[in-house]
C-alpha cells in the first residue's frame, strides 16, 4: 500500500526517471500552452466545434506528407496540413452556402471524409510504423524522450521535439503579441473591425492557419481528439474566474503546467496513458471553476437569482 | 405559419404505404440470419491472400462463406440502422451532437466492460447507453446554468468523456492483460471481430429503431419539426426527446464495432445528408438514407474485401462521401449538373426572347409596313457585333422562329450584302407577348406602383421573362385593357397575337 507521498514521488525516485519524465512534463506544458493560446480566440469566436472539424481534417495532408517525403519533419507535414485545413474549411464553407445542407451536417460530413480519407491513406503503406493509427487518436507523448536529439556545433541541446514545439509555441506567442488588437477586436465586434478596415477574412484564414501550424505540432504528442480539450479546456476554466482576455490568456501558462505535471502524476498512479490523463486533470480543475467560479459559475448565478428575487420582492 | 401547416398535413395524413415498405425492406435481413451455420474465423477470410481480384468480387457477391454472411449482416443492419437514426440527426441539425455522443459513450464501454465480464455485449450496451445520456445532460446543463456556449460546451465534453474512456480502456487493457479490450477495435473499429454474438444488439436496435420510427412517426416528426404545436395538441415532447436519445446512443454503440468512435458520426451524418440532397419528404428521407446506409455499407466491405488490407471503417465512410458526391452532381432535383443545364436553357431562353423583341421593335420602327428587315438593324439595336447577331440568328431560326432571306435590295439604303431577316408566325408570338408583357409591368409600375416613367424598363426587362400567362391577364385587369405604355408605345393584345403579324397591333380600339 503506498502512501499519498510516494505516489507523489514514484515518477520522480531516480536522476533517470526523473529526467525522462521532467522531458514529458516540459512537452506537454509546451503543447497546452500553444494548443490553449489559439485555443482561446477559437472559443471566443465561437468556433470550437470547426477547430474540432479541422483538427480531424487536416489528418490527410499529415499522412501525404510524411508518405511523400517519408520522414516527421514539421516542415512538410505542416504544408500538408495546411493545405488539408484549409482544403476541409472551404469545402464546409462551400456546402454551407452552395448546397441545401446545413452548417453541421456540412462539418461534420466533411471532416469524417477527411479523416477516414487520412485513415486509409495511411493503411495504404503498410510498412510505415512510425506513423500508428491509434497515435493519431490519443498521442504518444509517453515516448517523446526517446526522439532524437538536436546537435548543434556539437552540443547537445537535449530533445528536438521539445525544440520544435517550443519554437512553435514562441511564434504563437509572437503572433499573438503582434496582432492581438487586430484578433480583439476581430473575435468580439466583427462590424467594427470591418468599420475599421480590419481585413477580416484574412485574420480569419491567418487564426485557421496558426490552428494547423499548432495541430501539426501537437498531433505527435496528443493527437486529434485530447487537442480540442487542450484548446477548450484552460480558457473555459479561467474564463469563469477572470473576464479580462489579458488576463485569461496569461492564466494558460499556469493551467498549461499544472495539466502536465498533475497528468504525469496521475498517469503513473492509476496506469493511464499521459496524455489522455492530463486531459482528465484539466477537467478537474475546470469543474470546481465552473461551480465556484465568481464570474458566472453556477453557484455564483444561482446566489444573483436568490437576492434578485428578494430584491423584486415587495 | 407555412410550416405548421404541412407538419399538420403530416400529422392528419400519415403515409399509410411507409410502414408497409419500411416493415418489408427492414425485416428482410432478419430471415437471413436464421440459415447461418457455424461461422469459419473470419479473419482467415479476410487475410487469404487466393485467387484474383476477379475471384475475391465472385466470391463476395455469392455470400457463400458463414462468417462472411455473418459480417455482412451486421454491416447492412447497421448501415440501415444508423441511416434511420441519422434521418432525424441531420433534419434537427443535430449531427455535431451526435459526434459528441459517439465520444461520449466511451466511458460507459470500458466500465460495462469491467462490470460484465460473462455477457459482455448486453453489459456494454447498458454502460454506454447511459454515459451518453451523461454526456448529453452535461451538455445541456452547462448550456443552461454557465454562460458557455454550446460549441464549447460541445466539444469539452466530447473530449474529456473520450480522455476518460481512453484512461478506463487502457486500464483495463493492462489489468486483464490485453488480451480481452482491444482498444483499438473501439476507436478504427474492425470488421474481423464481428462475430454472431454481436448480432443480437445490432438486431435488437435495429428493431426498436425501425418499430419506434413507425409507431411514433407523427409524434416524431411535429415534436422535432415544430415543438411548441406538439405541446399545444398534448405530446409529451421532452420524453420523445429522451427516447430519440436513448435510441441514438444505442445505435452508437452497436455500430462502433464496425467503423469506431470516430467514424460513427459519419455513418450517421452522411447517407442522410446524400437523401437531403434527393427529396424534400421526411418519409422518403428516412428510406432513402437507409437505402444508402446499407449500400454504402456492403460497398465498404466490398472493397475492404477486395484490397485485402484497407480498414472496413474509414473504407465505408469512403463509400458513403463517394455517393454523396455522385448525388450532389447529379441528383434531379438540387443535383449541380441538372440545375445548371436547367439554368443554361433558361439564360438560352431569355436570349432568344431578347433577340425577339429586338426585331419587334426594328419591325416596329417601319410601323409593320415590312415583314423583313436587314440584319443591321437588329446589331444597332442590340448594340452587339454582326458576328454575335449571326450566332442570335441562327438560334432562332434552329428554335424555327425567324427566316433568312437572301434579298439585294436597296430599299432600305443599307449595306447591300445585307441579309434580310423575316420571322416566322410563331417567333412573332413570342416576341408580341415578351414585348406586351415588358410593356404592361411597365404600366403597372407607373400607374400602381407610382414609378417614375424612366424607371421602369430595367425592372420589366428581368420580369418580362417569367410573367405567366394568368398574371399577365390580371395585369390587364387591373389596368382596365390599355393600348398605350408610358412611353406612348402601343401595347400589342392577345387579339393581335392571335391574328398574326400582318399588319401589327391594330390601334383602333
Amino acid at each position: 500500500m503506498f502512501s499519498a507521498w510516494e505516489i507523489i514521488l514514484e515518477p520522480w525516485a531516480t536522476p533517470e526517471q526523473a529526467s525522462w519524465n521532467l522531458q514529458i512534463a516540459i512537452m506537454g506544458s509546451l503543447v497546452c500552452l500553444c494548443c490553449s493560446l489559439v485555443g482561446a480566440f477559437v472559443v471566443i469566436r465561437r468556433m470550437a466545434l470547426l477547430g474540432d472539424a479541422i483538427s480531424h481534417g487536416i489528418l490527410p495532408g499529415i499522412v501525404l506528407a510524411y508518405l511523400l517525403t517519408d520522414s516527421l519533419a514539421v516542415g512538410p507535414m505542416w504544408i500538408g496540413a495546411c493545405l488539408a485545413g484549409l482544403g476541409c474549411g472551404i469545402t464546409i464553407e462551400w456546402l454551407r452556402t452552395k448546397t441545401p445542407l446545413r452548417e453541421d451536417a456540412a462539418m461534420g460530413l466533411t471532416f469524417t471524409s477527411f479523416f477516414a480519407l487520412g485513415v486509409v491513406l495511411l493503411s495504404l503503406q503498410a510498412g510505415h510504423v512510425h506513423l500508428d493509427p491509434a497515435c493519431i487518436l490519443y498521442g504518444e507523448i509517453g515516448l517523446i524522450p526517446l526522439d532524437q536529439e538536436l546537435k548543434l556545433w556539437g552540443h547537445s541541446l537535449g530533445n528536438q521535439s521539445i525544440w520544435i514545439v517550443g519554437l512553435v509555441c514562441l511564434g504563437t506567442i509572437a503572433m499573438i503579441f503582434f496582432f492581438y488588437r487586430v484578433l480583439l477586436v476581430t473575435s468580439f465586434d466583427l462590424s467594427l473591425a470591418r468599420s475599421l478596415g480590419m481585413p477580416v477574412v484574412m485574420i480569419q484564414y491567418g487564426l485557421m492557419l496558426l490552428l494547423a501550424l499548432v495541430l501539426v505540432a501537437s498531433f505527435e504528442s496528443v493527437g486529434v481528439i485530447l487537442v480540442l480539450a487542450m484548446m477548450i479546456l484552460p480558457t473555459v476554466s479561467s474564463s469563469f474566474l477572470f473576464d479580462r482576455l489579458p488576463i485569461i490568456l496569461l492564466s494558460c501558462v499556469p493551467f498549461s503546467i499544472i495539466y502536465a505535471f498533475g497528468g504525469i502524476q496521475l498517469a503513473y498512479w492509476m496506469n493511464f496513458p499521459i496524455s489522455a490523463s492530463m486531459v482528465l486533470v484539466g477537467v478537474g480543475i475546470f469543474m470546481p471553476c465552473c461551480l465556484f467560479g465568481p464570474k458566472g459559475g453556477i453557484l455564483a448565478k444561482l446566489r444573483l437569482k436568490i437576492s434578485g428575487k428578494y430584491l423584486r420582492a415587495p | 405559419m407555412v410550416g405548421s401547416s404541412r407538419i399538420g398535413n403530416i400529422f392528419l395524413s400519415p403515409d399509410s404505404t411507409l410502414s408497409n415498405r419500411t416493415l418489408r425492406f427492414l425485416f428482410f435481413p432478419f430471415l437471413l440470419i436464421y440459415s447461418i451455420q457455424t461461422p469459419l474465423g473470419a479473419e482467415q477470410i479476410f487475410a487469404s491472400d487466393q485467387g484474383t481480384w476477379i475471384h475475391r468480387a465472385i466470391r463476395f457477391w455469392s455470400f457463400e462463406d458463414p462468417s462472411m454472411q455473418v459480417i455482412l449482416i451486421g454491416v447492412l443492419l447497421i448501415g440501415i440502422n444508423c441511416g434511420l437514426m441519422g434521418g432525424y440527426v441531420v433534419t434537427r441539425r443535430l449531427s455535431m451532437f451526435g459526434d459528441t455522443l459517439s465520444h461520449a459513450v466511451l466511458p460507459g464501454i470500458a466500465i460495462g466492460y469491467s462490470l460484465s465480464r460473462s455477457g459482455k455485449e448486453w453489459g456494454l450496451m447498458i454502460g454506454a447507453t447511459i454515459s451518453g445520456f451523461l454526456g448529453v445532460a452535461i451538455i445541456s446543463l452547462l448550456k443552461k446554468y454557465t454562460k458557455m456556449k454550446v460549441d464549447s460546451a460541445m466539444g469539452l465534453v466530447l473530449s474529456a468523456f473520450y480522455a476518460l474512456g481512453i484512461c478506463l480502456l487502457t486500464h483495463l487493457q493492462q489489468s486483464t492483460g490485453g488480451g480481452q479490450v482491444n482498444l483499438e477495435n473501439y476507436l478504427f473499429g474492425s470488421l474481423v471481430g464481428l462475430s454472431e454474438s454481436d448480432l443480437p444488439p445490432i438486431i435488437t436496435c435495429l428493431c426498436l429503431v425501425s418499430v419506434g420510427f413507425i409507431l411514433l412517426h407523427k409524434e416524431i416528426l411535429v415534436s422535432g419539426f415544430d415543438p411548441s404545436f406538439a405541446r399545444s395538441i398534448g405530446l409529451p415532447v421532452d420524453f420523445i426527446q429522451l427516447l430519440i436519445w436513448g435510441l441514438l446512443a444505442f445505435c452508437i454503440v452497436s455500430s462502433l464495432q464496425i467503423v469506431g468512435v470516430v467514424l460513427v458520426s459519419a455513418l450517421l451524418i452522411i447517407p442522410a445528408a446524400t437523401s437531403w440532397l434527393l427529396t424534400y419528404r421526411m418519409n422518403h428521407l428516412l428510406i432513402l438514407s437507409a437505402f444508402l446506409g446499407g449500400l454504402s455499407g456492403l460497398l465498404g466491405c466490398f472493397f475492404s474485401f477486395l484490397t485485402n488490407h484497407l480498414p472496413a471503417g474509414p473504407t465505408i465512410v469512403l463509400c458513403s462521401t463517394i455517393l454523396f458526391l455522385i448525388m450532389l452532381l447529379f441528383s434531379p432535383t438540387k443535383g449541380m449538373v441538372p440545375s445548371w443545364l436547367r439554368s443554361r436553357k433558361r439564360g438560352n431562353k431569355i436570349r432568344i426572347e431578347n433577340t425577339l423583341k429586338a426585331c419587334y421593335q426594328v419591325l416596329e420602327e417601319f410601323d409593320f409596313k415590312k415583314q423583313c428587315f436587314p440584319q443591321s438593324l437588329l446589331s444597332r439595336r442590340r448594340r452587339k457585333s454582326d458576328g454575335e447577331i449571326e450566332q442570335e440568328i441562327d438560334n432562332l431560326i434552329r428554335h424555327g422562329y425567324a427566316t433568312r432571306i437572301k434579298s439585294s435590295s436597296k430599299k432600305f439604303g443599307e449595306n447591300i450584302s445585307d441579309t434580310m431577316i423575316s420571322l416566322t408566325p410563331s417567333g412573332w408570338e413570342v416576341a408580341c407577348r415578351m414585348i406586351r408583357n415588358h410593356r404592361l409591368w411597365e404600366l403597372y409600375l407607373t400607374k400602381k406602383a407610382s414609378y417614375a416613367p424612366d424607371h421602369v424598363h430595367d425592372d420589366a426587362e428581368k420580369i418580362e421573362h417569367v410573367l405567366g400567362e394568368q398574371a399577365v391577364r390580371h395585369l390587364e385587369r387591373i389596368l382596365s385593357n390599355p393600348r398605350l405604355d408610358p412611353h406612348g408605345k402601343l401595347i400589342p393584345s392577345q387579339d393581335d397575337i392571335e391574328r398574326g403579324w400582318t399588319t401589327g397591333p391594330s390601334a383602333a380600339n
